[in-house]
C-alpha cells in the first residue's frame, strides 16, 4: 500500500509537471485498487496469518485446584507441529498429495498436448470439439466425484467395460488410480485449451520454411512447436500442479474420508478442523501452504513461468 | 480470426479431412462427453434398472428426479442457496474487480508488478489454509450457517480470477475512446462510467460467467461453514443424499441431482463457448 499512497498532495505541487502527472496516476491507481487489495487482505492475507498464529497455539485443559472449575490454559509452542510430524498421519497424506500432483499433471500434459495438436490440425468441427472440451470443466468437481464413484462402483460401468471386478472405491492402488483418472478427465481438456491457444500464436511460415529447407516432418514438432508453445505449457502445468496439491473434493467424495490410499493433506486438515482440533488443523494447513509455496517458487525458478506477462501483454 | 466464418458454417460437419483427424476429433469428443453421458443416462433409468449398464435406458423414467426433489432432501432449497451464494459472490467480486482491472490495464504506476504478483499469488493459496481460521472467526461472530460465511471466503479465489480476466480484457480495448470522451468534456469518472463500462460489457459478462461457474462449483468452504441442511449449497447436499431406495448409495438420485446442478452450466458453456475459451486462455487461471 505504501507504494500507492506515496503521492501526497502537498509534495506534488512543487514537482515538475511530468512527475506530478505520474503522482496523480499513482493516486488514482491507489483509489481504484484499494477495494481489491483490502478484500484480498481480509479474505486471504488475514486468514493465512491467523492460520500461522493458530498453528502455534497450544491449549490444555486442567482443573483449577482453588475453584474446582475446568480452565483452559493457552500458550504458544511447537506442539501442534510436533504432533503433525511425529504422528503416523503425515508421510502418507504428503506422499498421496505429491504423487497425485505428479501423476495427474504428467498424464494431463500428454493428453492435453495431443488434444491441442488434433484441434489445431482439425479445422472442421473445431467448434464442436471446443464445446465438448468445456463440459468436463463445467461440471462441479463435487458432482464429478460422485459421478466417478458411480462409474467405479463394483457393479458399475468401468468394471463392465474392463470385464473385471475391481473394488475401486476400497483402499489401495486402484482407489488412488480412480482419483487420478477422474482428475485427468476433468482437466486434461483444459490443458489442451491453453496449449491450443499457444499453438495458434505460432506463425505458419515457420513450418513452411522448415519444409522448404528439407526438414523431416517430426522436426517441426520438436524444434518449432514445442519451444514456441513452452510458455503456455509452463503456465498450464504450474496452475494444474498447484491445483492438485490442494485437492480436496475429488478424493473426499469419490473414495471417501479416512482412506489412507487417497487421503491428502487438505483432507487431514479438514478432518482435524471438523473435530474442532483447530491447532493441529492449522498446523497441517500451514505445512501444506508452505509446501505449495516452495513447489511454486522452485517451479517458477526452474522453468521461468512468465505469469505477469500473461495478464499485461498486449494482444498479438 | 478468419476461422470465425468457416467455423460457423461447418461446425460439427466432417465432410473432408483425413480419417486420422476425424478419428482424433471423435476420440476427444467421446473422452469428454462419455462420463457426462453416463450421468444423464443413469439419471433417466428406473430405480429398478439402476445397475443395468446398457447404453440406453430400457425405459425412460423420471423417478430419480422426483426422488432428488423429494422434500426430505431439501434439494430445491439447496439450489436456491447455491444461486444466492454464487450470484452474490459474482456481483460483489465484479463490483470490486472492474476498478482494479481498469487500473492495472490502463495506468502506469509504481509497484504494478508487485500488485500483479500479489493478486496472482492470492489465487494459489490452498482453501483449507483460509478456511481453518475463518471457521473459528465465523463461529465467534455467529456467522455459521449464513450466506455471508460462504460468500466472503469465496471471494479469495473469485477476485483474483476476475481481476486477471478484466485486466486482460481492458488491455485489448483501444484507450483512445476514453481519451476522446475526456476531450469532449467528460471527467475521467464520467468517461469511465459512460464510455468504458458499456464498451467493456462483453468482457465483464465473460468474467461474470467464469466467476459464477467457479463459485457454483465451490465445495470445501460450503461444507465447512454450514451444518444446517437449510443453508447447504447444492453440491454439499447432493453428497449427503440418503437412499430413498434400499441401496447403500442413492446413485440414481445423485445422478439426477447432478444433472440438475450441471445442466445450466453446460448450457451456458455451449452457448458462450467462444467467449469462455477467450476468457480462460486470457486469464490462464483455474
Amino acid at each position: 500500500m505504501s507504494l500507492l499512497t506515496r503521492a501526497r498532495p502537498g509534495h506534488t505541487a512543487s514537482r515538475p509537471p511530468r512527475a506530478s502527472r505520474r503522482a496523480g496516476t499513482g493516486r488514482l491507481a491507489g483509489v481504484l485498487l484499494s477495494p481489491t487489495l483490502i478484500v484480498l487482505g481480509l479474505v486471504v492475507g488475514y486468514p493465512v496469518l491467523a492460520a500461522f498464529r493458530l498453528s502455534f497455539i497450544v491449549s490444555s485443559e486442567s482443573i483449577d485446584p482453588q475453584t474446582g472449575f475446568k480452565v483452559t490454559a493457552t500458550s504458544y509452542g511447537l506442539d501442534n507441529f510436533e504432533a503433525v510430524f511425529t504422528g503416523d498421519r503425515f508421510l502418507r497424506p504428503w506422499w498421496n498429495t505429491t504423487s497425485f500432483a505428479l501423476a495427474s499433471v504428467a498424464i494431463e500434459v500428454l493428453i492435453g498436448v495431443a488434444m491441442a495438436l488434433v484441434m489445431h490440425q482439425a479445422f472442421r468441427g473445431r467448434a464442436l470439439v471446443r464445446a465438448a472440451i468445456l463440459v468436463p470443466w463445467a461440471i462441479p468437481t463435487a458432482i464429478s466425484g460422485l459421478l466417478w464413484k458411480w462409474i467405479f462402483n463394483s457393479q458399475g460401468v468401468a468394471n463392465e467395460l474392463l470385464g473385471a471386478n475391481v473394488l475401486w472405491s476400497s483402499e489401495g492402488f486402484q482407489a488412488w488410480l480412480s482419483v487420478v483418472i477422474a482428475d485427468t478427465w476433468k482437466t486434461a481438456p483444459f490443458v489442451g485449451l491453453l496449449v491450443l491457444a499457444g499453438l495458434q500464436l505460432i506463425p505458419g511460415e515457420l513450418y513452411e520454411a522448415a519444409k522448404v529447407d528439407g526438414a523431416p516432418p517430426w522436426y517441426g514438432f520438436w524444434h518449432i512447436t514445442l519451444p514456441l508453445v513452452r510458455p503456455a505449457l509452463v503456465v498450464a502445468v504450474l496452475f494444474r500442479l498447484l491445483d492438485v496439491l490442494r485437492m480436496f473434493d475429488l478424493p473426499y467424495l469419490l473414495v471417501g474420508p479416512r482412506k489412507h490410499s487417497v487421503e491428502t493433506l487438505s483432507m487431514i486438515a479438514f478432518e482435524e478442523m471438523s473435530n474442532l482440533r483447530f491447532g493441529t488443523a492449522a498446523a497441517y494447513a500451514t505445512v501444506l501452504f508452505l509446501y505449495i509455496a516452495v513447489v511454486a517458487f522452485s517451479f517458477v525458478k526452474l522453468f521461468g513461468a512468465d505469469l505477469i506477462g500473461r495478464g499485461t501483454r498486449s494482444p498479438q | 480470426m478468419s476461422t470465425r466464418t468457416n467455423e460457423a458454417t461447418i461446425a460439427g460437419r466432417f465432410r473432408t479431412g483425413f480419417p486420422a483427424r476425424r478419428i482424433g476429433i471423435l476420440a476427444i469428443v467421446v473422452y469428454c462427453l462419455a462420463p457426462f453421458y453416463w450421468m444423464v443416462v443413469s439419471s433417466l433409468r428406473r430405480p429398478s434398472d439402476q445397475f443395468s449398464n446398457s447404453l440406453l435406458p430400457t425405459t425412460i423414467s423420471f423417478e430419480n428426479y422426483a426422488a432428488a426433489f423429494d422434500a426430505r432432501n431439501g434439494f430445491a432449497r439447496a439450489l436456491l442457496n447455491s444461486l444466492v451464494v454464487a450470484g452474490a459472490t459474482t456481483a460483489l467480486t465484479l463490483l470490486v474487480a472492474i476498478f482494479a482491472g481498469y487500473a492495472l490495464a490502463r495506468l502506469d504506476f509504481r509497484g504494478k508488478t508487485l500488485i500483479l504478483t500479489m493478486i496472482i499469488a492470492a489465487s494459489m493459496f490452498p482453501p483449507i489454509t483460509l478456511v481453518v481460521p475463518m471457521l473459528r472467526l465465523f463461529t465467534d461472530a455467529g456467522w455459521i450457517n449464513t450466506y455471508q460465511a460462504m460468500i466472503v471466503p469465496s471471494m479469495s479465489f473469485a477476485l483474483p480470477l476476475a481481476v486477471w480476466n478484466l485486466t486482460a480484457f481492458f488491455r485489448q480495448m483501444p484507450a483512445e475512446l476514453e481519451k476522446a470522451a475526456q476531450v469532449d468534456g467528460c471527467t475521467a469518472a464520467q468517461a469511465f462510467r459512460k464510455v468504458v463500462i458499456p464498451l467493456a460489457a462483453p468482457g465483464i459478462f465473460t468474467t461474470a460467467i467464469l466467476v459464477f461457474i467457479c463459485a457454483w462449483n465451490e465445495f470445501l468452504i460450503a461444507a465447512s461453514v454450514v451444518n444446517d441442511r437449510q443453508m447447504m449449497t447444492a453440491n454439499v447436499i447432493v453428497s449427503l443424499f440418503t437412499g430413498q431406495y434400499k441401496y447403500d448409495q442413492p446413485f440414481g438420485t445423485q445422478m439426477a441431482a447432478g444433472v440438475v446442478v450441471t445442466l445450466p452450466l453446460v448450457a451456458a458453456v455451449l452457448f458462450f463457448q467462444r467467449r469462455i475459451v477467450d476468457g480462460l486462455t486470457a486469464g490462464g487461471l483455474k
